[in-house]
């Protein structure tokens, strides 16, 4: 491999962990601070993908569909909180995996019944529909780098919001102690209803961002249902911070895999995962 | 009294004979049944495809007056989701509970595989419209499993003839590593170095994995002349176009056998325009069962039918024609078998018959996309029949 495709590929590799953290960021905060084992975290981001197939076709625009979107996915979660999430918080881990997995089913069975089963696309904006030549015969597509830097974005914004905000503090506070947060005067029912809906608007975000590239289809939701668990079980459950490295190790893992013993690509990945569990078993940045 | 007597007896004799004969008819009536077992994907990733299937095997029943061969048709449905765990189970269902005389099924060729051991240990009657594993009709045939479809082979060994004598030598073959990508990679390579070419790599990417960023650097890094791929589904629509959006599809033409660019083309807005595919079927074909498929369908169904329809249809027919060879009465398997194997099938997508596997001896056609239709451009293999390899039935 010369200099450039290596350095290509370092490309490739960070690109691909940005997505995966977007991706896995609202899962972290869901099961880190809420407790709550959401397999329905890959049909958020089924739902997002179609929403931006159909917001795309009905305003064709695809920056105008996301930001509608991201209100309507906000507000679903909040929905979706205060219908069934908020029953969960009590119970144990068994009940919510056959609740969230029973959702899995309904929404599949929605979208085969609203959309179809046909596999869609979505248009780049024009804005970003360039590419930037790397080689002689090799380009970029300006939009991945356009998803990287809103990634980017959303990492420091997500950091800033825990660590730097009332709001942040708050959350942090509730997820050790619920009672005494509450007897502190603090809503803490609004206060999870709000992270509840924000996990699920970042993984409709995800979703979103990639319909252009990974095209809109059934059962879409199941492929980046598994990796986030890794990428959140690597991280350490709850982290932020931790989510982000994760990503960025598991997208180098997976390119450097495919390219240098593409007769093991599929397991290294997993290979990371045995190995960070047997350094740290509660994950890179959670504090055991 | 007398004559009375005898009127009486007339009569209950009569009436006895009628009631006999309507018993007759009744269990002749119920032997005249074909009962078929849709075992197909009515959920997941495949639904719409299980659906096409379905669509085209009721069209050429109902073309028929609903009835194959003279005898009505009962249907038993069940969705296999494609999930292999499931498989034994439902095609279990279908032959063990319902007591089906054919078994139909299915698109997933893991699934396939399962049904058609089930098939062999129970000595059921199998069509296959769609799996095209070479096992179903290599090393694991059986005389009693058809294939209306083809196998990975076909269409793949076509497209390496059509890549050598485009004179490209060098190319980089990429698909999923599963079953059906490693065998059409294999058919593809075989007929491609035949033709003095050279396979320079072959880039498997881990099933349902769809990054393919790493690979495609890897292909401008080796500067083929060509790229061979087989992908489906969303999988292919993401590939053709991140080889278009990496600027690669100028450099280094891209060449698909099977279904890279079938139900994907919408998916892929523009990135599709130009690709070359083999398959047993093709947008555009002049012949007139073609057509008048086709407007039967559209009226029906209210879409155009795809090449999944059409494997349903000619599964339809290759029952049909099985249970017209056979004598009326008792459902006699030998007799449909026997007449399945020497069917002649005139298909939307040209003539087949079958080979001693029992997989479809057929024309490859070579497609090019444009305008969002996969066009045909001519017969890449004419009459091609997959080898078989392994089959006992060949000998």
């Amino acid at each position: 491999m010369d200099i450039t495709s290596f350095l290509i590929q370092i490309l490739n590799a960070l690109q691909y962990g940005l997505l995966l953290f977007l991706v896995a960021s609202g899962l972290t905060l869901v099961f880190g601070i809420m407790g709550i084992i959401n397999l329905a975290h890959g049909s958020f981001y089924m739902i997002g993908a179609y929403l931006a197939f159909a917001l795309t076709s009905l305003t064709g625009n695809l920056m105008l569909a996301i930001v509608l979107g991201i209100p309507l996915a906000f507000g679903f979660g909040a929905l979706l909180e205060k219908l069934l999430f908020v029953h969960l918080y009590k119970r144990d881990h068994l009940q919510q995996v056959l609740l969230t997995y029973g959702l899995i089913l309904i929404f599949e069975e929605l979208r085969s019944l609203t959309v179809g089963d046909d596999v869609h696309g979505v248009a780049i904006p024009d804005l970003f529909s360039a590419s930037i030549a790397l080689s002689d015969n090799l380009s970029y597509p300006v939009y991945r780098l356009v998803i990287s830097v809103v990634c980017i974005a959303l990492a420091a914004g997500l950091w800033w919001l825990m660590q730097r905000t009332r709001l942040g503090m708050m959350i942090r506070a509730g997820s050790f102690n619920r009672e005494m947060v509450q007897s502190l005067g603090v809503n803490i029912d609004m206060l999870y209803r709000t992270v509840f809906a924000l996990g699920v608007a970042l993984a409709a975000l995800a979703g979103m961002l990639a319909a252009p590239i990974s095209s809109v289809y059934p059962g879409m939701g199941g492929s980046v249902l598994i990796i986030s668990f890794v990428i959140v079980v690597i991280g350490g459950i709850g982290s932020v911070w931790g989510a982000l490295v994760a990503a960025l190790l598991v997208g180098f893992a997976d390119t450097f895999g495919k390219v240098l013993m593409p007769e093991l690509a599929g397991l290294t990945v997993y290979l990371l995962m045995a190995v960070v569990l047997l350094w740290r078993p509660e994950g890179i940045f959670r504090k055991g | 009294m007398v004559g009375k007597d005898r009127k009486l007896r007339v009569t209950v004799s009569a009436l006895g004979l009628g009631l006999g004969m309507l018993l007759a008819q009744g269990a002749a009536e119920a032997a005249d049944k074909v009962k078929v077992g849709l075992m197909l994907p009515y959920t997941g990733t495949y639904a719409s495809l299980g659906n096409a299937i379905t669509n085209g095997f009721k069209q050429y029943v109902a073309e028929q007056g609903g009835k194959l061969g003279g005898r009505e048709v009962e249907y038993f449905v069940v969705d296999d989701e494609s999930d292999p765990a499931k498989a034994t189970e439902n095609a279990n269902k279908l032959v063990k509970r319902d007591n089906v005389d054919v078994l139909v099924g299915t698109v997933h060729s893991g699934v396939a595989l399962a049904m058609a051991k089930v098939a062999r240990d129970s000595k059921t009657l199998m069509i296959i419209p769609n799996a095209g594993a070479d096992e179903l009709t290599g090393p694991l045939c059986a005389p009693n499993v058809f294939r209306a479809s083809f196998s990975a082979w076909q269409p793949a060994y076509a497209m390496g003839k059509v890549v050598a004598e485009r004179g490209h030598k060098n190319v980089v073959a990429v698909s999923w590593k599963y079953s059906f990508g490693e065998q059409s990679v294999a058919g593809f390579k075989e007929a491609f170095e035949q033709a003095g070419g050279k396979v320079v790599k072959e880039l498997f990417l881990p099933f349902p994995n769809v990054e393919f960023q790493p690979f495609l650097t890897e292909i401008a890094n080796l500067k083929p002349d060509a790229v061979f791929v087989f992908f489906a589904g969303a999988g292919a629509a993401k590939f053709v176009k991140d080889y278009e959006a990496a600027g690669l599809k100028t450099n280094f033409p891209l060449y698909g056998s099977g279904f890279l660019t079938d139900g994907t083309l919408e998916a892929m807005g523009g990135a599709g325009e130009g690709v070359l595919t083999t398959l047993h079927y093709a947008d555009g074909l002049d012949n007139a069962r073609e057509k008048s498929f086709r407007s039967g369908y559209v009226a029906a169904y209210k879409a155009q039918p795809d090449v999944y329809a059409v494997q349903g249809y000619d599964s339809a027919q290759l029952l049909a024609a099985g249970l017209s060879g056979a004598p009326a009465g008792a459902f006699d398997k030998e007799a449909v078998m026997k007449a399945m194997s020497a069917a002649a099938i005139d298909s939307p997508r040209g003539a087949f018959t079958l080979s001693k596997a029992n997989n479809p001896v057929q024309d490859i056609y070579l497609r090019k996309v444009e305008g969002g239709q996969n066009k045909v451009v001519g017969v890449a293999a004419p009459k091609l029949a997959d080898p078989a390899r392994g089959c006992k039935l060949m000998k």
